[in-house]
């Protein structure tokens, strides 16, 4: 048994410890907003906030995670009221297929925690992710929004 | 190339076109006892449009949103001839088993080749047009005055002279039960109100929150979860596996074979089976390409740059008596390599099978192709199974309809489960080994000039790889050999009009020998033009920089009879400020080519530092005849030139004892934010009354040779195979 919160709740899950955080919250909590894109750390689609931090979760054993306060895109809002980031990705119309886009949205919310008004050289090196459908330029300018909400 | 789908009464012929081809996919014709529950919204108007009693206007969509926004734009047109509250408006996708029930009246179902809107904008906007009428119609009989005196706005119908009015929802009922007027006028374009408008995707809010369920994430109950490895050698066959030795791993349910190559574990969760999996020894017989190697492979093309034998795409003039008489000539090889789609959601499919019903939930650019792959792989007929389609994590051409593909796979793991619902999930590794790649391809290139430095003559030797021989045999038969879809960018009028050539030479051949390799190859974003317009705007640069000229001059003058071609070269060079001098250390190139109906350019600004070669600008130009959503074409033509510029730079799909070397992203990587160059798209859509042009592809192909051109005028090194890592060139 591993002991997990997410997004506030507890939860107690039956897995080996090896398993991979990602796979846990898709699959034992049934939170499918963590998406699965590499396993191996490359794409960011799986990336959750673990005590605050941005980390891909599909590299993250479980047991890694246990008694830590995990984040992931379901959190974000609250009350179904979203938050700047992800109502700066609606206003201006970010996601294309949005598959990478629960990652990005939870890696650009980690940058702005920690820089609220980030340069274009903060996002170029904090944002690694890949977006296959090539939302880049959108994405830059709606941080840029959401930094200036 | 536009197949014709063909109906009768016995068989039910459904055509999945390929980009610009056409195939018929035998389906037998469900018997006609179709019953009320095919889960569509009612009361319907005609087969397009939905109008509930809470003034939801439901758009029936069969093309497939994969993150293009096909899904909005055609909303929007069908909304703008309905005359609807555009926020009152959502989409349903009608299944395929439905669709053969009522014998294919929402067309074909198949998004790819950029025609999600160009090949069905006109029938669909006659389906809110005709809605229209009717809730017009019934408007006027409630009220007893002439239709012609109704007027439609905004959801909302009203009758001036008696001072009345009413809405759609209210009217709604009665008038589904009117006859859905035939061919009804469309409006100008010039009138659009929702239509050429910015509107925003659907579903954005679903996707910012995590809530949007795609295929990889679909839950149903009892499920259980499988993933598969087929032999990594293309064209091997399973020899052996020891079932046992996983059998007794946690949560596995199932070890077994799947057709003739493959191997899949079946569990409660995926991680499960994926641990299985990896765990399971599986002996190969690797078959007859084990040995092949991406250098057996170049050599295969290189010997068709001079066959005899060759497939003519594109011919003017003599070309030998011009390159025989030739005062001076200029000759230069190209080569593109293999590469994956790699969407971001790996491939997946979700089948549920007893012999009375097969289900499958897949996304998949193709529901129909899905649904024949059902039928095939299941056995049972049409009217017992049934495909519903989920939202793409990115399609790309990768989610077509390809033999033996995950459909076929996830079909046959749930026959050995019946009644329990499997969903097969790729990993990112089997979804690089099993591909359906994009195509190699060779050109030697030469150009004839005579004594005054004018191009006399071109001949382009295209020596490479048909998708179509590998996945619609049917076609290239039709053509008695040839692949016409390898000459994209480059063809004769005659031949693929919407990929016509746009330079007049004097004499001109455009030929390919056809090769190959046991790779599967397959449809790609722009597929063929990437490769071509390399080849054919980065030689343009070459000869125009032989015979001493101005590289925009130069293809100027031979765009004479092309003005949309030039009209748009025009454009990119007016806004980069080409002629002019660029700040200190930046370089310039162009690049132009006319794909799947539209008339795209691109000009670049690069700089060079070391290994580093950085795109600082891209000016990007389209005009695709009219524009049904200016926001999301930009969104597309940065889109495309991240995917294009990603295939220029890190992409390739290496071969080494016959299989794909390259397993994931660490190896086979895709640009980031960092490396996103600034792109200013401008939109000229010129009207008119012919064919509309795409959008999601045509622009990928414009980025690659314009920086190629620019990196050549920074460093005088012209490049001529791909990707640039392998030149030890990195993005910056
Ligand atoms: S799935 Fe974790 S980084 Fe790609
Ligand atoms: S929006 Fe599709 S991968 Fe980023």
């Amino acid at each position: 048994m591993v002991a997990l919160t997410i997004n506030g709740q507890l939860h107690n899950v039956d897995v080996d410890p090896n398993t991979p955080l990602l796979w846990v919250i898709r699959e034992q909590v049934g939170l499918t907003g963590t998406k699965y894109g590499c396993g191996i750390a490359q794409c960011g689609a799986c990336t959750v906030h673990v005590d605050g931090v941005a980390m891909r979760s599909c590299a993250l054993p479980v047991s890694d995670a246990a008694g830590k306060k995990i984040t992931t895109i379901e959190g974000l809002a609250q009350n179904g009221k979203l938050t700047k980031v992800q109502q700066a990705w609606v206003d201006h119309d970010v996601p294309q297929c949005g598959y990478c886009q629960c990652g990005m949205i939870m890696a650009v919310s980690a940058l702005l925690a920690e820089k609220p008004k980030p340069t274009d050289k903060d996002i170029d090196d904090a944002i690694t992710n890949i977006c296959r459908c090539g939302t880049f330029q959108q994405v830059r300018e709606a941080i840029h929004m959401a930094a200036n909400a | 190339m536009n197949y014709v789908p063909k109906i009768d009464r016995r068989s039910f012929l459904v055509a999945t076109a390929a980009a610009g081809g056409g195939l018929a996919l035998g389906i037998p014709l469900a018997p006609q006892s179709a019953s009320a529950q095919t889960g569509l919204a009612t009361p319907e108007l005609g087969v397009w449009v939905v109008v509930k009693p809470d003034e939801t206007v439901v758009v029936r969509v069969v093309r497939h949103e994969m993150g293009q926004g096909t899904i909005t734009g055609l909303a929007q047109l069908v909304a703008e001839e309905l005359e609807a509250d555009w926020s009152k408006v959502t989409i349903e996708h009608p299944t395929p088993g439905e669709s053969v029930k009522r014998k294919r009246p929402w067309g074909a179902y198949s998004t790819g080749g950029s025609r999600g809107i160009r090949e069905s904008h006109e029938y669909m906007r006659q389906g809110g047009a005709a809605a229209r009428l009717m809730l017009i119609q019934a408007a006027a009989n409630e009220w007893k005055v002439p239709a012609g005196e109704i007027t439609a706005d905004k959801g909302v119908l009203t009758h001036k002279a008696s001072n009345r009015s009413t809405t759609y929802g209210k009217v709604a009922e009665a008038a589904s039960k009117l006859p859905v007027p035939e061919k009804p006028a469309l409006k100008d374009p010039k009138d659009w109100k929702i239509a050429g408008k910015p509107m925003k995707r659907f579903n954005a809010v679903d996707k910012v929150m995590g809530r949007q369920v795609y295929g990889a994430d679909l839950t149903l109950p009892g499920m259980l979860n499988a993933t598969i490895k087929d032999c990594p050698v293309f064209g091997g066959k399973v020899k052996s596996f020891e079932a046992a030795k996983v059998a007794g791993m946690k949560g596995v349910k199932k070890v077994l074979q799947v057709g003739e190559s493959a191997v899949a574990v079946v569990a409660d969760t995926w991680w499960q089976a994926k641990v299985a999996l990896d765990a399971l020894p599986i002996v190969w017989d690797e078959g007859p390409n084990a040995k092949v190697s991406s250098a057996s492979i170049a050599e295969m093309l290189k010997a068709g740059l001079d066959a005899e034998q060759a497939f003519v795409g594109n011919e003017n003039g003599d070309i030998k008596a011009a390159l025989a008489s030739a005062a001076k000539k200029v000759e230069a090889v190209y080569s593109y390599p293999y590469q994956n789609h790699a969407p971001m959601e790996p491939m997946n499919a979700t089948a549920r099978y007893t012999p009375d019903k097969c289900e499958l939930w897949a996304p998949t650019q193709d529901a129909e192709g899905s649904f024949a792959a059902v039928l095939a792989a299941s056995g049972l007929p049409a009217d017992k199974c049934e495909v519903y389609q989920m939202d793409l994590g990115g399609g790309f051409g990768r989610r077509g309809a390809y033999p033996g593909d995950f459909v076929h796979q996830a079909v046959l793991i749930s026959k050995e489960m019946p009644g329990t619902p499997v969903k097969l999930l790729w990993s990112r590794e089997e979804d690089m080994a099993h591909g359906r790649y994009h195509p190699v391809m060779m050109a030697k290139m030469v150009g004839a000039f005579d004594k005054d430095n004018n191009l006399t003559g071109l001949h382009m030797r295209l020596s490479g790889q048909s998708i179509l021989a590998a996945v619609r045999p049917q076609v290239v038969e039709q053509q008695k050999g040839r692949d016409p879809l390898v000459f994209q960018g480059l063809a004769s009028q005659a031949m693929l009009a919407e990929h016509s050539f746009s330079y007049t030479i004097p004499n001109l051949l455009i030929d390919h020998a056809m090769r190959n390799p046991h790779v599967p190859p397959g449809f790609w974003r722009g597929v063929n033009i990437n490769q071509n317009a390399i080849f054919m705007e980065c030689f343009m640069d070459e000869l125009a920089q032989a015979a001493g000229q101005d590289e925009l001059e130069f293809r100027r003058k031979l765009l004479g009879n092309h003005p949309r071609n030039l009209a748009a070269l025009n454009a990119v060079a007016e806004k980069i400020g080409w002629g002019k001098p660029a700040e200190p250390g930046i370089h310039r190139g162009l690049a132009h080519l006319k794909a799947f109906n539209a008339y795209v350019a691109a000009a670049a600004e690069v700089s060079v530092t070391g290994d580093k070669l950085k795109v600082h600008r891209i000016v990007a130009a389209t005009d695709p005849t009219f524009a049904v959503n200016p926001a999301q074409i930009d969104r597309q033509v940065a889109g495309s030139f991240v995917y294009g510029l990603s295939a220029l730079y890190y992409q390739e799909c290496t071969i080494k004892d016959g299989r794909v070397v390259e397993t994931n992203f660490d190896t086979y990587d895709s640009m980031r934010i960092a490396q996103m160059p600034k792109v200013e798209s401008i939109l000229m859509p010129s009207g008119g009354s012919g064919p509309w042009g795409g959008v999601g592809e045509p622009t990928i192909c414009v980025a690659a040779p314009a920086v190629m051109n620019a990196y050549f005028k920074a460093t005088g090194k012209r490049i001529r195979s791909f990707p640039l890592k392998n030149h030890d060139i990195a993005m910056a």
